[in-house]
């Protein structure tokens, strides 16, 4: 993977002393082990500071819309799937963005590799190489297959290629096969209504209401959420667990049919909520009843803001 | 300087003697990470840790606090009155607060514990708290509190100190808070001055050198405020902000908070809940405009507010002991150190040729 910063370098190079673009959104190295930091470049020269590896789990596309400026973008499968939703939903035009494709095996769950390394000690430095990761501590140096420390979308990922790219920086990777992304999402609905009452509410109630997962999110783009509206004021704003779970629940509906599962919240959220179980659930309802996956085409709106008469109807029959 | 040994097979005896006259809270081991926590009969604290993901500033402050309360039930004696709530504040004590933490609640008290204004309801539960502090022997990548005023070993705003030497650990009495709840707990077997001060120097030594990050903040407050205010780098410092609160809400120094009403039915309360500069409805006014409108305005504030407008007002350093974790939190990577040394090197446009 890091054999595409080189790639991604000399497109950026190109692009801004050709003038096909104002500026480059893409990574810079991060202060920390297994942080990238999102960034612009505006200047050919700069373009050096872009990186690529494992740590670069947040979501470009959120940083697309409302901008004036012709874009260039760094864009992993679930990024390029974003950005088609933003173009259906029209946040941004099509000729606005120059796409750079990055096909992607993968994102590393900081947490997880922190919590297999916590007994040996604090993470100083992580490398990479040949799809291994290796991280080294004053006293320690553990090397994990990639494959073993994903982050939980990334292992279920079926969408690693850009759908949509101007450019490629390497040949596609090939997709995974043989996957059910929604193993768990089955196994929740099959508790009876009290379990799943006390699943959802045990697993918000570490919950500090600081909207990162809101943030993180290239859905969540509304002038106002819901939750910061103050006439009328629909949600209490102490740590109240049936507020916790109103905000919660309704983001995720509000994401419903749009949601890729590039798992931004989860990697965002400071205290570790797995808030995809939310979100998962209503992505395979969108494929159960509407066949639908976001984010894969440019022509067809998301099932949950159009009308068709073949639509499901059984009930209210 | 008074030092007191306690034998580590010794100091459940001790814990169990201050549970009585004491609530105890320490740093307790959670299923994602450690967190502070009222201790139960007979449990220990776990001091293997490293600086836990949210601050101890919620026992002081915390995140929703109900502050008054009325009822519009006639039927009621005193129906239609706001009534400030009757807080619990019997004697808490916290055994294994990090120096940071503590000195955290003593930079706070500025905002709360002022000669003009006093916040009855935060002051209280300070005063409810003895500090029994842990000399922080394991000092996380991200910490740099040795530049930002502080270190693994001060004692500024603790009642005793505890040093962890292996198989005992030695005590600093430091206030007469500190010194009669140790009397309480029956740890009163003081020890040569000399010996026990060579055997913390060595420690806290080791303990400052593996403290390998840095702050410079000595050209912050000669700076000019319009000219940082007005500097070219914030465009880039926050871009990647994503203005969540993660940083303001897991800071032990950010203080700010939002008052809130909450009514049901014929009763309500009133509460304040944290609130943080990165939302943008933290300054919306009422017409509906907003001074600081976009993320860039927010962040600045943020970094201005710590770095500047705190140095100037109180000339006692930086607001910020140097904790790392905001550094650890946030979730794009934005950190003081880098903003800081932007900050406090930023060249003075007074002496820049314009051209």
């Amino acid at each position: 993977m890091i054999e595409y910063n080189q790639k991604i370098r000399e497109i950026a190079a190109r692009l801004l002393k050709e003038g096909k673009v104002d500026m480059v959104i893409g990574f810079r190295k991060g202060t920390m082990p297994m942080m990238n930091e999102p960034c612009f470049i505006k200047k050919p020269e700069q373009a050096n500071l872009l990186v690529w590896d494992s740590h670069c789990g947040i979501n470009l596309a959120n940083y697309l819309y409302d901008r004036k400026e012709k874009i260039g973008v760094v864009a992993k499968g679930c990024d390029s799937r974003n950005i088609v939703t933003h173009i259906v939903e029209n946040k941004i035009r099509r000729e606005q963005v120059y796409i750079i494709g990055v096909p992607c095996t993968g994102m590393a769950d900081k947490r997880r590799i922190a919590l297999l390394t916590q007994k040996d000690g604090e993470i100083r430095e992580v490398s990479e190489e040949k799809g291994r990761i290796t991280v080294k501590g004053d006293k320690f140096n553990k090397i994990f297959e990639k494959g073993e420390v994903l982050q939980d979308n990334c292992s279920t990922c079926l969408h690693r290629n850009p759908v949509i790219h101007d450019e490629m920086v390497a040949e596609p990777v090939p997709e995974q096969t043989g996957i059910d992304p929604f193993k768990d999402v089955r196994e929740t609905e099959k508790l009876p209504p009290e379990e799943k009452r006390v699943f959802f509410k045990n697993l918000v109630a570490d919950c500090i209401r600081c909207y990162a997962c809101r943030n993180a999110c290239p859905l969540c783009y509304c002038p106002t959420c819901f939750v910061d509206e103050a006439r009328p004021q629909w949600v209490g704003k102490s740590v109240d667990p049936t507020d916790t779970m109103t905000f919660h629940f309704l983001r995720a509906y509000h994401c419903a049919g749009r949601c890729t599962d590039c798992g931004a919240c989860e990697r965002a959220c400071p205290v570790g909520i797995r808030v995809r179980q939310f979100t998962k659930k209503l992505n395979k309802d969108c494929l159960e009843l509407f066949n639908w996956k976001a984010g894969l085409t440019l022509d067809e709106r998301p099932p949950l803001d159009t009308y068709k008469p073949q639509d499901p109807n059984d009930f209210i029959r | 300087m008074k030092w007191i040994k306690i034998e580590k097979k010794d100091f459940n005896r001790g814990l169990s003697a201050l549970a009585k006259a004491y609530r105890l809270l320490g740093p307790v081991k959670k299923e994602k990470a450690h967190a502070f926590e009222a201790l139960n009969e007979g449990q220990t604290p776990d001091f293997d840790f490293f600086n836990t993901h949210l601050s101890p500033k919620f026992l002081v402050q915390p995140q929703s606090e109900i502050l008054f309360e009325y009822s519009l039930d006639e039927g009621k004696e005193d129906h239609h009155i706001l009534k400030e709530i009757q807080k619990d504040l019997l004697p808490r004590l916290v055994v294994g607060i990090r120096p940071c933490d503590a000195a955290a609640l003593l930079l706070v008290r500025r905002n709360f514990d002022a000669s003009k204004y006093r916040d009855p309801f935060w002051v209280g539960a300070y005063e409810s708290l003895t500090l029994f502090g842990l000399a922080c022997g394991a000092p996380c990548a991200t910490c740099f509190c040795t530049t930002a005023g502080g270190g693994p070993f001060n004692e500024a705003g603790l009642d005793a100190l505890l040093v962890d030497a292996g198989d005992y650990f030695l005590v600093r009495p430091i206030t007469e808070k500190g010194e009669g709840a140790l009397k309480t707990a029956g740890w009163e077997n003081a020890v040569d001055e000399k010996t026990a001060l060579d055997i913390v120097t060595l420690l806290k030594t080791a303990a400052e050198s593996r403290i390998t990050s840095t702050v410079e903040t000595d050209h912050l407050k000669n700076q000019s405020t319009v000219a940082l205010y007005d500097a070219p780098f914030w465009e880039d410092v926050s871009f990647s902000c994503i203005n969540c609160g993660t940083c303001t809400y897991v800071c032990p120094t950010c203080w700010c908070f939002d008052i809130q009403d909450e009514c049901f039915g014929y009763s309500g309360v009133r509460m304040r809940n944290w609130d943080s500069c990165m939302y943008p409805l933290f300054t919306l006014h009422g017409s509906g405009h907003n001074p600081r409108g976009t993320k860039l305005h927010r962040v600045r504030q943020r970094f201005m507010h710590k770095l500047k407008y705190y140095v100037d007002k109180y000339d006692d350093g930086i607001q910020c002991v140097g904790c790392g974790r905001c550094i650890q939190s946030c979730p794009v990577n934005i950190d003081i150190r880098k903003v800081c040394k932007l900050m406090n090197s930023h060249p003075d446009p007074s002496t820049v040729c314009p051209v």
